[in-house]
């Protein structure tokens, strides 16, 4: 007795653009909810901002005119541009800082091709061009050009040379640190955890305050330190503690049988720990170590704290300027841009090299 | 040829690894006590030139500054310490005890047990609050309060920021995974891009724009903003109603207490019902109807257990209820944003990391969506979830020092104030840097134990 089976409905197309909505936004009927409300989200956040940073804007350089428009005054940008870029350094001398960053531009683009990266030149002149990126920013000495002091030196170019100056300071400590840590020395172990420990322990603020407060008690009475230095001592401790803890990772996912196969080479410590355990271990953990990287890159806008004029504070320092006095607006939007920009492409750059990583754990 | 294969008498300990490690080792000390000697040198002399004295007495000098945000403190005094002593002891004991079944490998915990231990590690305290009741003083700061008094209210500023932007900063987290995670394409890339932007920009200009931007912008008092009197917000802050105990206060949150004690009763009971007889029991409602009941009797009983303070605009401000003042406000709501987004991105990595067999696996047992989440993923999910977390909470309680950029009287801004007044650097920093340590270390005490409860136990 045949029973009859009513015709099913045809499933709903999966494929093609109404497909695409219907499962993406629209079905079931809750998805159409959340996406009315997303919309709405979208709209109530991002109209007032177009508003005012595109239709009611303004470029003019002329502050007075600029007044007469309700939405952000772009012209302010346009006319403090260097002082973002380099803080109070010397108008005639900021040639220097932008030869310094067109050499770093190059060698970076340079590395990024990939017939050059195995040159030896290319090493050489990356260990050559912090003195030389030095020597052109500072002056004095055997280039002729005359000095300008740290205290000069602010905006994106204190930030970035501070937080690369700082990582290059952190890494030969962190390396030791975590030889140290995983090492079964008796009393250099505990020294590590020790230093590890406390440093993680506190907030970036307080050492700040120590290498700026402190640290001068603690120098014999004569010496100076430059502030610049000091707040790089801080910062340098703080993400010691933290790369160590990342280089560490990177020591115990090395399989034991790589060490002893150095050993059984008759290897020496330093030998082994150079020649073979470093090299992976330190492969392992590049991803960590940028995102390591950005978070220095991030937490020098503390240093505005202690005194100095990095990126942030240049906020405050041009809109308190009488010409363009309150622009804290557009001062934050432009600030917020080149973090964001700086951050998101090494984020990126983390995220494609983990992709790229052969995972430790084959 | 043998005699090459010969093993040597004696390898000089200059040539052998452990000497050589003692060496470095005591190189190491050597180089340690070596700055340490100096630096105590060269600051003793710094700080006679200085003319400052070291030394913690200058902790008892009256501060003389006012503090903007004072909250009550309960003094380490009398009543006080004899409650977190029998807390303590409360605890030990019934950890104690629950070591000594696991040693003699007993059930975990029966009955008996159990109300043992709740009977010390409550029962106790409860008993001691209970004599020492009005002994516990609180304490308010005033100018001619002491400089420990300003660190201590500095503390408890700093201690209400952590706490609540721990909470909140969770739940948004979660929200915002749950958003990524989402079939909904737009949802999920508008919380893809509010963890983009907020995790690469600095937390330091996050607060400035909450702070400087978004709180400036809010209208004056009089044109505040005012959902019928529950909040109220305007540029001096935000305003909710406050809870004002009454006489049957008491009465109230005991009848709570225990109303959750016995829902927890009932659901043990339930399970072990379920485990034996395989016969599902209802709880839902016998539990409501217990945390309806209690405190319903407790407040016919006792009276009116709260009434609500309402703020009310009383000249240039408003007065009563739970002020906000802005620099809270803000430290806050950036604190909360910044680390959700790092919150979700933790919580979504670790709800994805359940491979998918298991929630297959579990659509095959015929469970339901709810079902699934709550027996088969999170829980696998926390394992992954809770090691990453408590180092965002720890980060919270670190980064809430930057209020000091913004000017909100937490534990770094006041040791400020009283670095500039005393001049005492080195106290000072060692004083802070001791707080966080402890801060830091009971933060990853107490996780460290729950994820000890929900880590893979393999047997």
């Amino acid at each position: 007795m045949a029973q009859d089976i009513p015709d099913r409905q045809p499933p709903a197309t999966q494929v093609g653009l109404i497909g695409w909505v219907c499962k993406n936004l629209l079905c079931p009927w809750y998805n159409a909810v959340l996406t009315v409300v997303s919309c709405w989200a979208i709209w109530s956040a991002v109209a007032p901002f177009w508003e005012w940073a595109v239709t009611n804007a303004s470029i003019t350089l002329d502050p007075v005119a600029a007044k007469e428009h309700t939405g952000a005054a772009w012209g302010f940008i346009r006319d403090m541009w260097p002082v973002f870029m380099t803080g109070v350094y010397p108008a005639e001398e900021r040639w220097r800082p932008l030869i310094a960053l067109c050499i770093v531009v190059i060698l970076v683009s340079l590395s990024l091709v990939a017939s050059f990266r195995r040159s030896k030149w290319l090493k050489v002149l990356w260990f050559v061009s912090p003195i030389v990126v030095f020597a052109l920013v500072y002056g004095g000495g055997i280039t002729g050009l005359p000095v300008v002091g740290t205290h000069y030196w602010g905006g994106l170019m204190l930030t970035i040379m501070l937080s690369i100056v700082a990582m290059l300071a952190a890494f030969p400590l962190s390396v030791l640190l975590a030889l140290g840590r995983t090492s079964d020395m008796p009393i250099a172990k505990p020294f590590c955890v020790a230093y590890i420990e406390l440093i993680r322990g506190v907030p970036l603020i307080t050492l700040l305050f120590m290498a700026s407060v402190v640290l001068p008690l603690f120098l014999p009475s004569g010496m100076e330190l430059d502030k610049v230095l000091r707040a790089l001592v801080g910062i340098t401790m703080f993400f010691s503690a933290y790369l160590a803890e990342n280089i560490r990772g990177g020591l115990q996912g090395i399989s034991k049988g790589q060490y002893e196969a150095a050993d059984a080479l008759g290897m020496g410590y330093w030998k082994k720990t150079i020649v073979v355990i470093l090299p992976q271990a330190l492969r392992i953990v590049i991803p960590p170590m940028v995102n390591n990287f950005i978070g220095i890159l991030k937490d020098t806008s503390l240093v505005g704290i202690v005194g100095l004029v990095d990126l942030l504070q240049i906020a405050f320092a041009t809109t308190s300027n009488p010409k363009w006095f309150g622009r804290l607006e557009e001062a934050y939007v432009f600030i917020a841009f080149w973090y964001w920009i700086l951050c998101y492409a090494l984020s990126s750059y983390s995220q494609y090299l983990e992709r790229k990583m052969p995972s430790a754990s084959k | 040829m043998s005699e090459r294969l010969a093993p040597q008498d004696k390898v000089p300990f200059w040539r052998s690894p452990q000497g050589r490690a003692w060496m470095f080792q005591l190189c190491m000390v050597g180089a340690f006590l070596w700055l340490a000697v100096s630096v105590y040198r060269n600051t003793l002399a710094n700080l006679e030139t200085r003319g400052i004295s070291s030394g913690f007495g200058f902790l008892g000098n009256e501060a003389g500054f006012r503090i903007g945000e004072v909250t009550g403190i309960p003094l380490p005094q009398g009543g006080l310490l004899w409650f977190l002593l029998s807390l303590v002891t409360g605890l030990v004991v019934s950890q104690l005890i629950s070591r000594h079944l696991k040693s003699k490998s007993e059930r975990p915990m029966n009955s008996t047990w159990l109300s043992v231990c709740l009977l010390f590690s409550i029962g106790l305290p409860m008993l001691t609050l209970y004599i020492f009741r009005d002994s516990v003083e609180i304490a308010h700061y005033t100018e001619s309060s002491s400089y420990f008094m300003a660190l201590l209210t500095g503390l408890g500023n700093t201690l209400k920021v952590t706490v609540i932007g721990c909470v909140a900063s969770t739940i948004l987290g979660l929200l915002v995974a749950l958003g990524r995670l989402s079939p909904n394409w737009l949802l999920s890339n508008i919380c893809r891009w509010f963890v983009e932007l907020n995790r690469n920009l600095p937390v330091l200009l996050q607060l400035f724009f909450w702070y400087f931007i978004v709180l400036q912008q809010l209208p004056n008092v009089r044109q505040s903003i005012d959902l019928g009197g529950w909040l109220i917000l305007n540029k001096r802050g935000l305003y909710l109603p406050s809870l004002v105990p009454q006489q049957g206060a008491w009465l109230f949150c005991a009848a709570v207490v225990i109303g959750l004690a016995a829902i927890w009763v009932i659901r043990r009971r339930a399970r072990r019902i379920l485990d034996e007889t395989g016969v599902p029991v209802k709880i839902l409602f016998p539990s409501l109807a217990v945390l309806i009941a209690l405190p319903a009797l407790a407040w016919l009983l006792g009276g009116q257990p709260f009434t609500l303070d309402f703020p009310a605009l009383k000249g240039f401000n408003f007065k009563g209820g739970t002020g906000m003042t802005p620099e809270f406000t803000a430290l806050v709501v950036g604190l909360t944003v910044y680390v959700s987004a790092f919150n979700a991105e933790i919580i979504r990595s670790g709800i994805e990391a359940v491979s998918k067999g298991q929630r297959e696996a579990a659509r095959a047992l015929a469970m339901n969506e709810r079902q699934v989440m709550r027996i088969v993923i999170l829980p696998q999910a926390m394992r992954v979830i809770v090691p990453p977390m408590t180092s965002e909470y720890l980060a919270i309680a670190k980064n809430s020092s930057l209020a000091v950029a913004i000017g909100y009287p937490e534990f770094v801004s006041i040791g400020g104030t009283i670095l500039n007044q005393s001049g005492q650097a080195v106290e000072i920093v060692g004083i802070w840097m001791g707080v966080y340590l402890c801060i830091s270390l009971l933060i990853s005490f107490g996780m460290n134990i729950y994820n000890s409860k929900v880590a893979l136990v393999e047997r």
